[in-house]
């Protein structure tokens, strides 16, 4: 019984090794691209998105080791200790080398990665070190609000201001923006917190009242990608749910063009205006 | 087992010792009721905690029900609860439930078990004092638990309920019209945080002195035994850590009833009410609420560590590896636990590099959690292990508390934290260290100190059931949610599967409902267990595991003052196997040196005062 027990405490690590394993392949794994067949499943569609899932193989790894060793440890403690019983104990109050061994080496271990991903987060937040070309002209204006996203883009050739113009474009949780470029958004929040989650492109920052963050990411393919709400902002909080549509400049460009066709069209006049070609 | 016959004692002795404070008959609500006992103090929270485990643990079934099988009505209790509902889970009544089971978790679960039922019932004892050094507070801190009760109790029914989180964030939390229905609710639930802080903040006062000023001749800081230090270092945590969060209480009731806009910034359009009209500033909230709150987990989890490495030491009949070690480890977790509470917020939009620093503080409070694993397990090693229902449950602390601290340096690297803020992966890493360690370490505690709190022992087999299924049950439950959290799913959902990127993890969540179901049934175990032993358990001796701490030198139950001899303590808790024990294989702090050895000194002189 006494090896049962020391067992016992072997058997639920060697599960938790086995069912990471096959976690990717069960798709209990990083959301990926649209296509849920494609190749690239479970990696993101950001640089920095990969920059953060090479940051947590890289702990993923450490971590590993770190509890396979722990747990054999803890196994030849547990048997020997089973194949001891009756035998009087070791008397020993500890060891001196041993504890300033393990204090030393995970500290090593601890200021590695702290000193590691400062950079990934030097990148994504601080906003001296967002790419130019995304402070410069940022693509649009989200607002979160119970429970929905209100988009609102500048009109086609013109730059988004703080305050809303008259010409500006609006929707509700459909956010296009154009690919292999940095693009910045501006977050703010009409009523309660809120928090901009794109999983498969791994990014999230919350929406606070009374603020307005900028966000930016660079999508590298082209798809729709889910958007969804990671701070509890009320009853109805699982359900703002919104897309992220990236596409090519050109068809960006021809995106925002409709919309402002779209919004001006006020069913009476013809549409005289240049863009009106389908007719 | 080998037990010391309480007859042994001479009766004449032990009168002549106490006097007539050991004597007195005390009515039946003066014992039993409105005690200053510590020990009866100590009962007392011990079965309202394991009662509210049954109650918080409800509510978290009714959680993954709804995970389960979202939408659908509930089997039995779906009827009796939301009838005009149909017998569904509302999104509202989910909001509550998920508030509910954290607030009754943490304010009426871990902490009072850890501080207020072992907290009250092991110091004095392990200490070697009569009772508190305050009996009148420490009676007064159990019963303020009991308007937090109210409170918590009457928010479940006014309106729709709390519907914030135990986080509490505004402007949810703020504003009536963020969360229609759970006006008054959020206010009785403020209200019964502020009780439980007036609790907590009473027996804090009361260990604290009992700890520094009422310790038996020759109980130096460096003879006490893990546990006290664990409760000394958390009521020391209380004490500065809970103003903050009651101050951040008040205002927001003042947010709320008094219109002073401390969280509230101007221009809020709430639910098309009017603007609001402000100045205020939403994080203000988050840092005073996790400026408590992050040394509130470790509030959870010191006492927890400390009765481990006791019980550890025990059970493996070996001294604890590295004994001050472990209390500077301890220290370092309560000194850094104040300076990392930016850890919850990096995704909140603070000044980044304050981030920064968060970061690094947050990965050096890793390291004294790693120091103390090491121990642990250097402890085991060696040992002659005795392999019962207690040690089960603290090699399952250690096992947990391993996954649970790993599972946090992902967290506390801020890029990877970035995608896994608010997901199932945080659920994940909470529960490990909260339930997986301290609750494991609680339910090794309860066996362990059982046979001290009603002279008699808890059934084995019963124990080792319980333990078998509820370990089983907590990794089936709470393992896979690393998987979620790395899927993505956010946590606080009423229904994730609405999503088209989650939709394929809705099998899982059924699985682990069925595992938590198991969980749940296996503390009907335990209670059944408690019950049963409490009147009928085998009776026991002193000291029925040979241990070496002073609270196995009392009687079984002891008495009204405790001590029928006054301890005098010569060495420190850890002295098992010792070349000195002679054919015994532990050496109690109260027994008297046989040979000249310096580590058995007798007290100081000025010591004996
Ligand atoms: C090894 C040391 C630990 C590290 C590095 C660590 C790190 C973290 C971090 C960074 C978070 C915030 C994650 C987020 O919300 O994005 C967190 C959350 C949390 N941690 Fe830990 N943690 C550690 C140990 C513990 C322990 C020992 C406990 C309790 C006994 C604990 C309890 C919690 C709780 C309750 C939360 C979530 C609170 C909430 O959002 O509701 N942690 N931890
Ligand atoms: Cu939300
Ligand atoms: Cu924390």
């Amino acid at each position: 019984m006494r090896y049962f027990w020391a067992a016992f405490f072997m058997f639920w690590p060697i599960v938790a090794i086995v069912i990471f394993t096959i976690s990717p392949a069960m798709n209990w794994w990083f959301p990926g691209a649209g296509d849920p067949d494609s190749l690239t499943k479970g990696q993101s569609m950001t640089p920095l998105g990969v920059d953060i899932d090479n940051l947590f193989y890289l702990i993923l790894i450490i971590t590993s080791v770190v509890f396979v060793l722990t747990h054999i440890a803890l196994g030849y403690v547990l048997f020997r200790g089973a194949r001891d019983e009756g035998k009087k104990a070791l008397f020993s109050h500890g060891s001196h080398a041993l504890e300033v061994m393990w204090t030393i080496v995970p500290t090593g271990i601890l200021i590695f990665i702290s000193l590691y991903q400062l950079d990934v987060w030097r990148k994504f937040r601080v906003m001296s070190s967002f790419p130019e070309a995304a402070v410069e002209a940022p693509v649009a204006e989200v607002t979160a609000r119970q429970f929905e996203w209100r988009i609102r883009y500048p009109a086609p050739g013109k730059k988004l201001q703080l305050k809303p113009q008259p010409d500006d474009l609006y929707t509700v949780n459909d956010l296009h923006v154009p690919t292999n470029r940095p693009v910045m958004i501006q977050l703010r929040s009409e009523d309660v917190q809120h928090s901009f989650f794109a999983p498969q492109l791994r990014v999230k920052q919350d929406a606070l009242p009374g603020q307005v963050i900028p966000v930016w990411f660079e999508v590298t393919q082209a798809g729709h990608y889910q958007l969804t709400c990671a701070e509890l902002c009320g009853w109805g909080h699982y359900k703002m749910k919104a897309r992220i549509v990236a596409e090519p400049q050109t068809q960006f460009g021809k995106y925002l063009h409709d919309l402002r066709n779209e919004q001006n069209d006020d069913g009476v006049q013809d549409k005289k205006s240049g863009d009106a070609d389908d007719e | 087992m080998s037990t010391i016959n309480p007859a042994s004692t001479p009766n004449a002795l032990a009168h002549a010792v106490h006097g007539e404070a050991a004597h007195h008959e005390l009515s039946f609500v003066r014992k039993y009721i409105f005690s200053t006992d510590h020990k009866m103090i100590g009962i007392q929270f011990l079965i309202t905690t394991l009662l509210m485990l049954m109650v918080g643990g409800a509510l978290a079934l009714a959680v993954r029900w709804q995970l389960a099988y979202p939408w659908k009505t509930m089997p039995i209790v779906g009827e009796l609860l939301f009838a005009q509902q149909g017998g569904q889970i509302t999104p509202e009544f989910y909001t509550m439930l998920f508030t509910m089971h954290a607030t009754v978790m943490i304010f009426l679960v871990v902490i009072p078990v850890l501080a207020g039922a072992y907290g009250n019932f092991c110091i004095p004892l392990m200490i070697g004092a009569d009772d508190m050094a305050f009996p009148t507070l420490n009676m007064l801190s159990y019963w303020f638990m009991w308007p937090a009760i109210a409170c918590f109790g009457t928010s479940f029914f006014v309106g729709g309920g709390p519907a914030s989180g135990w986080t509490s964030y505004p402007l949810l939390a703020d504003l009536y019209e963020a969360a229609p229905g759970s006006g008054w609710a959020q206010n009785f639930w403020l209200l019964g945080v502020t009780f439980i802080g007036f609790s907590s903040m009473m027996g804090s006062i009361n260990y604290l002195t009992t700890i520094i000023n009422m310790r038996a001749p020759g109980m130096t800081l460096f003879r006490m035994p893990m546990t006290i230090w664990g409760m000394f270092i958390t009521a020391i945590l209380q004490a500065f850590a809970l103003p903050v969060l009651t101050a951040a209480g008040f205002m927001q009731v003042g947010d709320r009833l008094f219109g002073t806009v401390f969280f509230i910034p101007s221009g809020v359009v709430v639910n098309n009410a009017a603007p609001t009209i402000g100045g205020g500033q939403p994080l203000l909230w988050q840092h005073l609420f996790w400026f408590y709150s992050h040394p509130a987990v470790y509030i959870m989890l010191l006492p927890a560590m400390g009765m481990v490495s006791d019980m550890l030491a025990t059970m493996c009949r070996k001294p604890l590896f590295g004994y001050k070690p472990m209390v500077y480890a301890m220290a370092a977790i309560a000194g850094l636990g104040f300076i990392v509470w930016g850890h919850h917020m990096f995704t909140s939009g603070m000044n980044p590099a304050l981030g920064m620093t968060f970061m690094i503080s947050t990965m050096m409070i890793a390291l004294p959690s790693a120091i103390k694993t090491f121990n642990w397990i250097g402890t085991i090693w060696g040992g002659n292990i005795r392999f019962n229902t207690v040690f089960l449950n603290c090699v399952a602390f250690v096992s947990m508390f391993i996954v649970g601290g790993l599972s946090g340096i992902f967290m506390a690297a801020v890029p990877t934290d970035i995608y896994f803020h608010d997901t199932y992966f945080i659920v994940a890493h909470f529960h490990y260290v909260l339930f997986g360690a301290t609750l494991f370490g609680v339910f090794g505690a309860i066996v362990y100190w059982f046979p001290k709190m009603f002279g008699r022992m808890m059934n084995e087999k019963l124990g080792k059931l319980h333990f078998v299924l509820t370990f089983i049950g907590f990794n089936g439950t709470f393992f896979p949610m690393h998987m979620l959290g790395i899927a993505g799913m956010p946590r606080r959902y009423a229904d994730p599967y609405l999503h088209p990127y989650l939709e394929h993890l809705q099998p899982m969540n059924l699985i682990m409902t069925w595992f938590a179901i198991l969980m749940g049934v296996a503390q009907f175990v335990l209670l059944a267990n408690f019950a049963y032993s409490m009147f009928l358990g085998p009776k026991c001796g002193r000291n029925p595991w040979d241990a070496n701490s002073l609270e196995w030198s009392a009687p079984s139950p002891p008495g009204h003052g405790n001590f029928d001899i006054p301890p005098v303590i010569y060495r420190g808790p850890y002295e098992f196997s010792s070349p000195l024990s002679g054919d015994k294989d532990f050496l109690m702090q109260t027994e008297p040196p046989v040979t000249d050895n310096v580590n058995d000194t007798p007290p100081e002189p000025d010591d004996t005062a």
